[in-house]
């Protein structure tokens, strides 16, 4: 079934196009990476799909809601893990992820009970009543997604998820995304092609607003003839490639 | 309950920044000991207690600015109000969430004020209720600034905008000398301005008259709506945007 149905979305800034008439289809449980040089749309195209930008024209359906006809329904089912941690500094670790379920509806109970969840499946038991801004990089962006999925979100979008973190802290958190897999719908930008191909079942990847290519890693090296998912993006991404 | 949720938040948020207690109370208070010390070894018309208190309590309140103006900056600027706009949050709720917490403060902090008054030999009398009843909504006047500059300006910008309302509130407020001695024009902008009207309407309750402090009510009550309108404009702004 499909979880996100993309149709000729565009945005326009004056007269600047930084999407331009997208089309794409994701289906449930897929992780989706949307990959792309800096300014090549994919930033503006998640902020339409989580509704914090409206499209110029086009349109999107998630899970069945139309991103411009009904933003709260599509809001209730999806979350997101921005591109800085995102956390509240002075609040404990605890406190961060029953404020996001208590601002998903949840009441005081349910929260409680979802947060001890988290914790658990996080590793963040440890540091539950330390201060979100003492936690190191690494324990930030778990605590970031923990927020992002406390919601039991159908569809979550993560945004950089590893952008700055060493290379133990960004493996640990692969295993986080990888046993998520499957369970809900993720849409994951990077600018880290290794994390990429590591982790996606399938790869998008912008190119001046305009979605350039489509497939699995394989499938994209096979379309450029390159013998690395590098070397495809770059192939399919160079000044001049329309 | 979203918004409350949402409240809760921004109120640990501002009890546990160490700023709130340090320029919310701590200075005005060293300012206040330290003015009333002077008065007793060189008293003069200008600092009696019963004008000199109402401004300070007015003074420490323009901190809230600064508190509302930081807390909305940092949350922008660690994308955490991003994460809240992707979010079921209603826009109402975040203005309500970001309003509700900060002026339970400033009643706290005005309280404070008049507690060590009366240690320094403010007269204890029921006017003081009067008093701080009025500075309430000179609390949510700051706080609407607070908001607006939040929702404009950097976290790096919020600080020096912070920085010149508050001196300029404290200059063209009266509170470091009576209006009268800085003439006709100063003190003509002075009273276009909702700040001196702040300090008179405050020292005319806490003086039992308060036929002479509701039409300074009267200016700050418009400003305060001014200034919310503009917070709600420019926020929305923000959210429209898509950039928070």
């Amino acid at each position: 079934m499909t979880a996100i149905a993309v149709t000729h979305l565009t945005k326009r800034f004056g007269h600047r196009t930084a999407v331009d008439d997208l089309n794409l289809a994701i289906r449930e449980g897929e992780l989706f990476a949307l990959l792309g040089q800096n300014g090549a749309g994919k930033t503006t195209t998640i902020k339409m799909l989580c509704c914090l930008l409206p499209p110029t024209s086009g349109d999107a359906l998630l899970l069945g809601d139309s991103i411009t006809a009904d933003p709260a329904a599509v809001k209730q089912k999806l979350n997101v893990s921005p591109q800085e941690t995102a956390v509240a500094p002075n609040l404990s670790v605890r406190e961060n992820l029953v404020l996001m379920a208590r601002v998903y509806g949840c009441d005081r109970r349910e929260a409680h009970f979802r947060a001890e969840e988290m914790l658990q499946a996080f590793g963040l038991k440890e540091r539950a009543g330390d201060r979100a801004r003492t936690l190191s990089g690494g324990m930030q962006r778990r605590l970031s997604i923990a927020m992002a999925l406390i919601s039991n979100p159908q569809i979550v979008f993560l945004d950089e998820p590893t952008l700055g973190l060493d290379v133990r802290a960004r493996r640990d958190l692969w295993k986080v995304v990888r046993a998520l897999k499957g369970k809900i719908t993720i849409i994951l930008t990077t600018h880290y092609l290794e994390e990429a191909e590591a982790l996606a079942d399938r790869i998008g990847i912008m190119h001046a607003g305009r979605l350039q290519a489509l497939g699995t890693p394989a499938e994209l090296k096979a379309q450029t003839g390159a013998a690395t998912l590098e070397e495809a993006f770059l192939a399919l991404t160079e000044e001049g490639v329309s | 309950m979203r918004m409350m949720a949402f409240a809760a938040r921004n109120y640990k948020e501002l009890v546990r920044d160490p700023l709130t207690p340090l320029f919310g109370v701590g200075f005005p208070l060293v300012l206040l000991l330290l003015i009333s010390t002077l008065q007793k070894h060189v008293p003069n018309e200008v600092f009696p207690l019963e004008q000199f208190a109402p401004a300070m309590a007015v003074f420490s309140l323009s901190f809230l600015s600064l508190f509302a103006g930081m807390l909305i900056a940092r949350d922008r600027s660690s994308s955490f109000l991003m994460r809240l706009f992707a979010s079921p949050l209603a826009a109402s709720d975040y203005i309500a969430g970001y309003t509700v917490p900060i002026l339970p403060l400033g009643v706290a902090q005005s309280a404070v004020c008049f507690i060590v008054a009366f240690f320094l030999g403010l007269p204890v009398s029921g006017s003081v209720l009067a008093a701080l009843a009025v500075l309430v909504p000179v609390g949510a006047l700051f706080t609407g600034i607070g908001l607006l500059m939040g929702s404009l300006f950097s976290e790096k910008q919020v600080a020096p905008f912070s920085s010149i309302l508050v001196n300029v509130a404290a200059l063209l407020g009266g509170t470091w000398f009576p209006l009268d001695m800085l003439g006709g024009t100063l003190k003509s902008i002075s009273y276009a301005l909702p700040f001196a009207h702040a300090v008179d309407a405050t020292r005319g309750a806490l003086a039992g008259d308060l036929a002479s402090a509701v039409p300074h009510l009267w200016w700050v009550l418009g400003y305060t709506v001014v200034a919310f309108a503009a917070a709600v404009w420019a926020f929305r702004a923000r959210m429209r945007s898509g950039e928070a």
